[in-house]
């Protein structure tokens, strides 16, 4: 198990804006009726997209009233699911995958990176909130190893210089372009494609 | 090699588009009433005789999964859910599918949700995956705007809904039952079974559980025919698979293969060749992190399949192949993956939550050569402590790769591990219980 704790600063109210009941309205009407209680993990995000992503303990209480359950239930949910937020993050939220397909292709050069670039320790936040890192779990994206997670998007097939070239962006404030960053098509083998040929050249 | 008219998808390397008018020149929602109409007991049975195993990991046959679906609708609804929590270390075929081929899995659940009578049916896509599954959703609303889903879905008389459920970062919601206690909103942590999902799953519903690919590979299968797909691959390990060929190779990729292909073919062919030539080979771990590797002598002959690796002590699994050159410390890689078995335990059953912080935490110290020598028959016997004792098969995953290791390397961790605490030496390790009795006898 990891171990996750909320921060310590918190602030004291969290509602909805408009355009997120509006979600969450959507996302209910997803589930049967009586069974609001599944919307928890969607309303999670909603609130934590709202709350620049992460998640008050606040917004925990305000969800449980919301979806009528015990806000207990609530808390556990959201302590038990690494990608909820429980203190603040980036707003560039960098997250390296280092697992072993990762690892052995030389994930933590790009760790290396990160520490020069953004923070020596995991998961603290720079002065002007633009941007922090951790090291993930397996993000699924095994054959385009290393890559690296920044908010949404996949960054594919890395290594350390191209990492700090990212890091550099987004340091900047810009938005980096996502994808390989060896120019591969998807999860093709890199100039060794044998199959579906045809297609490729039709 | 499978020849490209075999292949199931066409589009795994996006070079047509996954929207709904190339899909439908590819082949898929033409005429699927007609497979409909022919009944669900033709559709079971067809997929019975395709002999088709789950692609999630555990390889259950398919026909026989649907088949446990009650026959008539009592009192309660059916639900269909799909697994697309790939989270597999060494597995990304699921979101190819996702964001490539969407229509081949949306035609896939309007079928099997006919077949077992499901008027629902939840996708469960791993929070990463947030991007294609936006894409997944394109696909359904489109699926939507043609009436290719909805009431009376592509003409087939029969009412389905398709809703994406997000997932956040929890690898157990994979397994099937902590994945129905995720969709129903709370930790997912898996119930014991009996009561197996098919009966009681989904708010207490009968619920049929599928893998991404499993599904997708169904209308194909319905319309070449069962036989056509057990005609690939050989008996009970049939048709063709999604490999995924990543780690210490020249290529890493994902292709779709027959079954029980050579694995020297897959990775000297499709994935360019071992990093510094076959030779440099160390080990293969065969489906997926929760497989026990294998090493490079059994690489030479070894087919991909359930039953072949089954034979080897490994598992097909997933089919994600990671390749582990020489140039790796072996024993590292291993304590990598127990890492990520411990971070991942959702802390329900103790054996499984305390075991595998120890394995971890004793092969970190392995492969700093920081471990005493009796600590190997040690760390066996926490995996045999851990396997067989929980509720789900994670016990198992977390321990098969450790057992992998210390059947196959065993002499490699005792030759960095030489030290004998009691005897003479004084290490400063603070896991060590018997701390105090080593200090009073240095």
């Amino acid at each position: 198990m990891s171990l996750r704790r909320p921060a310590k600063e918190q602030p004291e109210n969290f509602e909805f804006n408009s355009s997120s009941l509006e979600a969450a309205k959507v996302i209910i009407s997803k589930y049967p009726k009586g069974k609001q209680q599944s919307a928890v993990m969607a309303l999670l995000y909603i609130a934590q997209k709202q709350n620049n992503n992460w998640i008050p303990l606040a917004a925990m209480k305000y969800i449980a009233k919301f979806l009528d359950m015990p806000y207990i239930q609530v808390y556990e949910v959201a302590t038990f699911y690494s990608m909820y937020n429980l203190s603040p993050v980036g707003k560039y939220f960098v997250q390296v995958c280092t697992t072993t397909p990762c690892m052995i292709r030389g994930a933590y050069k790009l760790v290396e990176a990160c520490k020069e670039k953004i923070s020596e320790n995991e998961s603290e936040l720079l002065n002007n909130k633009n941007c922090s890192w951790m090291e993930v779990e397996c993000l699924g994206a095994c054959v385009n190893a290393p890559m690296m997670q920044i908010n949404d998007d996949y960054y594919e097939d890395l290594d350390k210089e191209k990492t700090l070239k990212i890091l550099d962006k987004i340091l900047k404030g810009e938005t980096p372009k996502p994808g390989s960053y060896r120019g591969r098509v998807n999860n093709a083998p890199e100039n060794n494609r044998k199959t579906l040929m045809d297609i490729k050249n039709a | 090699m499978l020849k490209d008219q075999d292949r199931i998808f066409q589009n795994l390397y996006n070079d047509l588009g996954s929207d709904i008018v190339s899909s439908q020149k590819r082949g898929d929602w033409v005429n699927t009433n007609e497979l409909t109409n022919k009944g669900r007991d033709w559709i079971i049975n067809e997929i019975k005789d395709s002999q088709l195993r789950g692609r999630g990991g555990a390889g259950f046959p398919t026909g026989l999964k649907w088949s446990f679906a009650p026959k008539e609708v009592v009192s309660r609804p059916h639900y269909l859910v799909v697994n697309a929590d790939e989270s597999e270390p060494g597995t990304c075929k699921d979101r190819d599918i996702l964001r490539f081929e969407p229509h081949k899995l949306i035609e896939g659940c309007l079928i099997a949700s006919y077949a077992v009578q499901a008027h629902v049916c939840y996708i469960y896509i791993r929070g990463e995956y947030f991007l294609d599954g936006q894409k997944l959703q394109a696909a359904i609303d489109e699926a939507y705007e043609k009436k290719l889903i909805g009431k009376n879905a592509a003409g087939t008389g029969w009412d389905l809904d398709i809703y994406i459920h997000y997932g956040a970062g929890a690898y157990i919601c994979g397994e099937e039952t902590a994945l129905l206690e995720s969709i129903e909103g709370k930790k997912g942590q898996p119930r014991l079974k009996p009561p197996f999902p098919a009966l009681i799953g989904l708010y207490g519903c009968p619920t049929i559980i599928n893998n991404v690919e499993t599904l997708a590979v169904v209308p194909t299968i319905l319309r070449r025919g069962g036989k056509w797909f057990a005609s690939l691959g050989r008996e009970k390990n049939t048709g063709t698979k999604i490999f995924c060929i990543s780690g210490n190779v020249n290529n890493p990729c994902n292709v779709e293969e027959e079954m029980n292909i050579p694995l020297k073919e897959l990775i000297e062919v499709h994935a360019g060749g071992v990093i510094g030539g076959w030779e440099n080979l160390q080990a293969v771990i065969p489906g997926g992190s929760s497989m026990p590797l294998i090493p490079k002598e059994k690489c030479e002959t070894l087919t991909m399949d359930f039953d072949s690796l089954m034979a080897e002590k490994s598992g097909l699994g997933t089919a994600g192949i990671v390749v582990i050159n020489k140039d790796q410390d072996i024993i590292k890689c291993m304590a990598r993956i127990a890492r990520f078995y411990k971070h991942e335990s959702c802390g329900q059953c103790t054996p499984c939550r305390e075991g595998s912080g120890w394995m971890w935490r004793m092969l970190e110290r392995m492969a700093k050569g920081e471990a005493s020598k009796d600590e190997v028959e040690m760390l066996e016997d926490v995996t045999k402590q851990i396997e067989g004792h929980t509720i789900c098969a994670f016990g198992e995953g977390s321990s098969w790769p450790v057992q992998g290791l210390l059947r196959h390397f065993k002499d490699e961790i005792k030759k960095r591990n030489k030290f004998d605490p009691i005897v003479k030496e004084s290490k400063n390790i603070p896991y060590l219980v018997d701390q105090h009795l080593l200090d009073k006898n240095a």
